[in-house]
């Protein structure tokens, strides 16, 4: 959490140093061709970490609804969505990205949650409001980790 | 969803043939009453075990609850020196039905009112006594007691007339998406119905046993409490106990169980 902190921080100072007036914190990022091409970090992300975010029921909690058999070591796998299971074969980098900050892009009536995304949600819990489900590291994480699914 | 319970009967059935036991409830097609058309009831999502223990009055620990109400039933409270019973008198001929038909549209209120509005309503007007708070154990008692006495009676709620702009509000917070989750109840209760979510079967969402005792709870709890926790889930902002929005859900949703039998008191995990 203090890394994000510090990121926050330093992307606010960027913003206030370029004079933008805007408070928003979220990371900026273009959609081509449905998916995202660059990092929301500028960075690739860490696959192990991305494992452990993509687990957390706090975090990710990608289990509840998605199966994936290298991870068979975690007990119940939901059965909402598709399996991960080869989704590096099917997708590339960009569509995974876009997948995970805001599958609604792709399809609106998809029961995923954009895990990087605050606008357009209503009677959010105070606790989570104006606050995305993931950091843009966390994100980028989780993308390094689903393309070790092959 | 089919996959899954074709699965499950297939395994069940395979292992019922392997260990030479004949036909039970493994057989997921014939749920008896518990089914309606479509429409199955979250008794149909259980385990045998909370099924067994549902339809055992004794072994079911909402019954304690039913037994505190029917005491209540009985016991003087307020000014005005009455019972339930005084103006009512045998709860199993005066509110048998109740269960299967609230809420209803209440013309002096110019909306809808449930089963613990009611009995808020009498308490004050009829009794003169304190209202009870929700989820007490009272509330709790009496809710309970009021809606058995309509056992097995199929859900039966008017939706047209009066009725109607409440049930459309109802419907529209059924099918909205909200919380940080951004999910609608329709996303997980009908279109994932009968799916897992980690460990945990997605039922119906049918409320014709409310209140429900809650394994997870230890007691029985209100539709309000299951749609607050729901709401909680998807990171969204409850509605206060009683309020305006839950009712016209509880409205609606109890239309999407019409035909289920009042399972008053439910056991749920």
């Amino acid at each position: 959490m203090p890394k994000t902190k510090t990121l926050v921080s330093a992307f606010a100072a960027i913003l206030l140093m370029a004079g933008t007036a805007s408070a928003d914190e979220l990371a900026k990022y273009d959609v081509v061709d449905m998916a995202i091409p660059t990092s929301l970090t500028g960075k690739a992300g860490d696959a192990a970490a991305g494992e452990k975010v993509f687990i957390n029921r706090k975090l990710g909690n990608c289990l509840a609804c998605h199966q994936v058999t290298a991870l068979k070591a975690q007990p119940f796998h939901g059965l909402i969505g598709p399996t991960l299971d080869g989704v590096a074969e099917r997708y590339n980098e960009g569509q995974l990205r876009l997948q995970v900050v805001n599958a609604k892009a792709i399809n609106p009536d998809t029961i995923m949650p954009a895990f990087y995304r605050t606008e357009g949600l209503h009677r959010v819990l105070k606790k989570f409001d104006g606050k995305t489900m993931l950091s843009a590291e966390q994100v980028e994480d989780v993308v390094a980790y689903l393309k070790t699914l092959k | 969803m089919k996959f899954f319970w074709r699965d499950i009967t297939l395994a069940v059935a395979t292992l019922s043939v392997a260990v030479g036991v004949g036909a039970s409830s493994a057989n997921a097609a014939d749920w008896g009453p518990y089914q309606v058309e479509d429409r199955r009831s979250g008794y149909t999502y259980m385990t045998d075990e909370s099924r067994a223990m549902q339809v055992d009055t004794f072994q079911n620990p909402g019954m304690l609850w039913v037994e505190e109400g029917a005491d209540l039933w009985t016991t003087v409270d307020g000014k005005a020196g009455k019972s339930c019973s005084t103006c009512h008198g045998d709860a199993a001929e005066s509110m048998k039905g109740i269960g299967a038909r609230y809420p209803v549209v209440d013309e002096g209120m110019g909306k809808l009112k449930n089963v613990e509005q009611q009995i808020n309503s009498c308490r004050g007007k009829n009794m003169e006594a304190a209202p009870y708070k929700w989820e007490s154990k009272e509330m709790l008692s009496l809710t309970s007691y009021v809606n058995h006495q309509s056992l097995g009676l199929p859900v039966s709620v008017k939706v047209d007339g009066a009725a109607a702009p409440f049930f459309e509000k109802g419907k529209a917070f059924y099918y909205e998406r909200r919380g940080q989750l951004d999910m609608s109840c329709s996303q997980c209760h009908e279109d994932n119905a009968g799916n897992m979510v980690r460990a945990n079967i997605l039922s119906e969402g049918q409320i014709n046993g409310f209140p429900t005792y809650r394994l997870k709870w230890q007691k029985p709890g209100s539709t309000h409490r299951r749609f607050r926790g729901c709401n909680k889930q998807v990171r969204s902002t409850p509605f206060g106990y009683g309020s305006d929005e839950y009712v016209n859900l509880e409205l609606y949703v109890k239309w999407r169980g019409r035909g289920l039998p009042v399972e008053t008191p439910a056991v749920r995990n």
